[in-house]
């Protein structure tokens, strides 16, 4: 996984709670074998005029001029702002799969859903939770002034405006570590291998009859 | 000490291994895999050169993309196709047991793994779907997890975890004739919102829970993630151990002794304590139907339409005005005259015997009404299919117009071609009415078996506790 540490970024303020995975990459996309190639149909349904497709070429495809990346002003945006519980819904990690694709490194929201903000963190896409208030005003900073950038920390756990104020985030510990040194989730838990041949060895004894693939010797 | 909760207990029984920033190794009993979250995680072991943990840990069956009419013709979409063979292959090469597309026990994996004995109670239970929450019915630690994380389970047998919080939604009170488990799972959604539990596990109590059938318990337990909880929880009862008892894949003979026993610890302690808990009195509810683009978006049957303008909040306003906008309906409108183009019965939320056996004695005798385009009726399991068929339910359904189809997600989300056309209106029994989410521009009214299928020989919404 590639490790994350500090980004200077342009920020797309996309308005709107209870963003669904099914809208951040819609189903037919999820026909897909693989990791990669998301990023042109990231929020395929509001982005186009027209219905996408998988192995669509989307270059000359009919955009939403209304919808928030589509704005020349948001070229190129690196961190996304966004509302109460986002990525809610389907547990498709196609979703983080495609905001990667697409450029995002960050998430900005006052709440994630559950399954969304772990997958996140496995893919280097850092979800930052800021207070209510704090995201509103970086609505109105970002909407009010053009090429609105921040810097995001995530070893001093700092969102710096340009202004210059440091606005402090929480995160916790482990992901935080996870992400400043890209690590081998899976790697790390094989390092746990006799543990787990342990548990497996007493819970056996105790419940047998989970069992029934691996009877007791 | 203070007592335990269910999910404490539950968690309790899977560290392998505790950090001291609070995160967990936690053993993963049972996983379950489909075809769509899957190809990505297979191909992550290829390529770090992993072997599964426990192969036999898992089962594996496509749901998403089959289609629901003829099967041994196979899937005409070349990309579903991509995808169904994909699982078929990984599961060959990785040496995991696979129900595949023309197995007589196929189905939705959530209605397969209950229904198997797969799922028993006081596992942990994962899968890289949302709805697996469903298995907490049985008394399972049940979530959906990733792709990521479906690899992770694969190679490790277990997932780094941090505890959530314990969330405990007590329903007293009698359903009226009529009111369902889909109907308590709505309404708890509108009271709470579609946020309401994230960060907890949900164990839901109370005379309407412990009063409702296995089944309807699976339907209740489907929901919690729309209503943000990872997992959902019914204690082991009876009724749970009756539900168990002599399917496929559950212990026998002295195994099973020895497992019912040991599931009688499976409940809250009475001195339990609970970090929120909710109260909603099952007497007092109608059945429900969603009218916007989100399950929170849910009034009565015998209300109306809300009105954005009397809703304080400015985004939630503007949230509202665009799921009018999307379903194209008026503040104030009785949902009584809501007049749907299609009608789907089927899903992991409702797609048990129980649901088709609730949606046909509303059909009987009745005809599909005329402005119904399509109405179709996909059990959830070949076994589901089956039972429905020995009942005489098919002959049921097809008499009044309904298409009897093969099982699978089928119009939940539309991967396989059964889906709305831009602008139709559904009843479905599923559980999602995001935009687009049944089909690009399609609309979306979330209900119960019998509300569906009164709305389908009807033609509009009816008040199913009125039909008699
Ligand atoms: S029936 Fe719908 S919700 Fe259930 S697993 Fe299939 S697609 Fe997901």
């Amino acid at each position: 996984m590639e490790p994350f540490q500090t980004l200077t970024g342009l920020v797309a303020p996309l308005d709107r709670a209870n963003v669904d995975t099914d809208a951040i990459i819609p189903k037919q996309f999820l026909k897909s074998i693989r990791r990669t190639g998301f990023g042109p149909y990231l929020f395929d349904a509001w982005r186009y005029l027209d219905h996408g497709e998988p192995g669509m070429d989307c270059a000359g495809r009919p955009r939403n001029p209304d919808f928030v990346l589509n704005q020349p002003r948001y070229r190129g945006a690196s961190i996304l702002l966004a509302r109460d519980n986002f990525g809610c819904g389907s547990s498709r990690e196609h979703a983080v799969w495609a905001l990667t694709d697409y450029g995002f490194r960050v998430v900005i929201a006052p709440t994630f859903a559950d399954i969304f903000y772990n997958n996140a963190f496995k893919n280097g896409l850092l979800a930052l939770t800021l207070p209510a208030q704090t995201v509103d005003r970086l609505f109105r900073e970002t909407q009010a002034q053009e090429g609105y950038r921040l810097t995001v920390d995530l070893r001093a756990q700092t969102a710096a405006t340009p202004g210059g104020e440091a606005i402090a985030f929480e995160i916790d510990a482990f992901r935080r570590r996870r992400l400043l040194e890209g690590l081998d989730e899976i790697g790390l838990t094989l390092q746990h291998a006799g543990a787990i041949r342990d548990y497996e060895r007493r819970r056996r004894a105790q419940a047998p009859w989970l069992f029934p693939d691996a009877p007791e010797r | 000490m203070a007592g335990r909760t269910l999910y404490d207990k539950l968690w309790d029984d899977h560290v392998v291994r505790a950090e001291a920033d609070g995160t967990a190794l936690i053993y993963i009993d049972r996983h379950l895999v489909h075809e769509v979250t899957s190809p990505q995680a297979f191909e992550g072991l290829r390529l770090a050169g992993r072997r599964p943990w426990r192969p036999g840990a898992a089962l594996a069956v496509p749901d998403h993309n089959v289609p629901t009419t003829a099967r041994a013709q196979g899937i005409a979409d070349p990309v579903s196709r991509v995808q169904v063979e994909a699982l078929d292959a990984n599961c060959a090469a990785f040496g995991i047991t696979e129900f595949d597309m023309c197995d007589p026990r196929q189905g939705i994996v959530h209605v397969v793994g209950p229904e198997q004995g797969l799922t028993l109670p006081g596992m942990t239970v994962v899968c890289g779907d949302s709805h697996t929450s469903t298995h907490g019915a049985v008394g399972a630690l049940a979530f959906g997890i990733g792709t990521s994380e479906v690899e992770h389970v694969l190679a490790t047998q277990c997932l780094v975890l941090k505890k959530s919080r314990n969330f405990r939604v007590r329903i007293e009170g009698a359903c009226a004739p009529g009111v369902t488990a889909k109907d308590l799972a709505l309404a708890l959604i509108g009271a709470i919102g579609t946020a309401g539990a994230t960060g907890h596990t949900v164990e839901f109590a109370g005379a309407a829970v412990r009063a409702l059938s296995v089944e309807g318990r699976m339907t209740l337990c489907n929901m919690a993630i729309e209503a943000g909880a990872r997992a959902g929880l019914v204690a082991v009862d009876e009724r749970t151990v009756e539900y168990l008892r002599g399917r496929p894949l559950a212990p026998a003979g002295a195994l099973w002794e020895r497992a019912v026993q040991a599931w009688g610890e499976l409940h809250s302690d009475a001195d339990a304590v609970f970090d929120r808990e909710v109260a909603l009195d099952a007497a007092t509810l109608a059945p429900q139907v969603t009218w916007g683009t989100s399950p929170e978006m849910v009034v009565p049957v015998d209300g109306c339409v809300p009105d954005p303008a009397a809703e304080a909040d400015p985004v939630r306003r503007e949230d509202m005005r665009r799921a009018l906008r999307y379903m194209a309906l008026e503040p104030g409108m009785p949902i009584i005259e809501i007049r749907p183009d299609k009608v789907f019965i089927g899903s992991c939320t409702n797609s048990r015997i129980e649901d088709l056996r609730a949606a046909a004695a509303v059909v009987r005798g009745r005809r599909v009404a005329a402005g119904i385009r399509q109405a179709l009726v996909v059990p959830g399991s070949g076994l589901v299919k089956r039972q429905a068929e020995a009942e005489g339910l098919d002959r049921v359904f097809v008499a009044a117009g309904f298409e009897w189809r093969e099982p699978g997600c089928s119009m939940c989300l539309g991967m396989n071609p059964d889906r709305l056309a831009p602008g139709e209106r559904c009843a479905s029994t599923s559980n999602r009415n995001f935009e687009g989410r049944q089909g690009p521009g399609g609309r979306t009214h979330l209900v119960s078996p019998a509300m569906a299928a009164a709305a389908a020989v009807h033609g509009r919404f009816v008040d199913v506790r009125e039909l008699g």
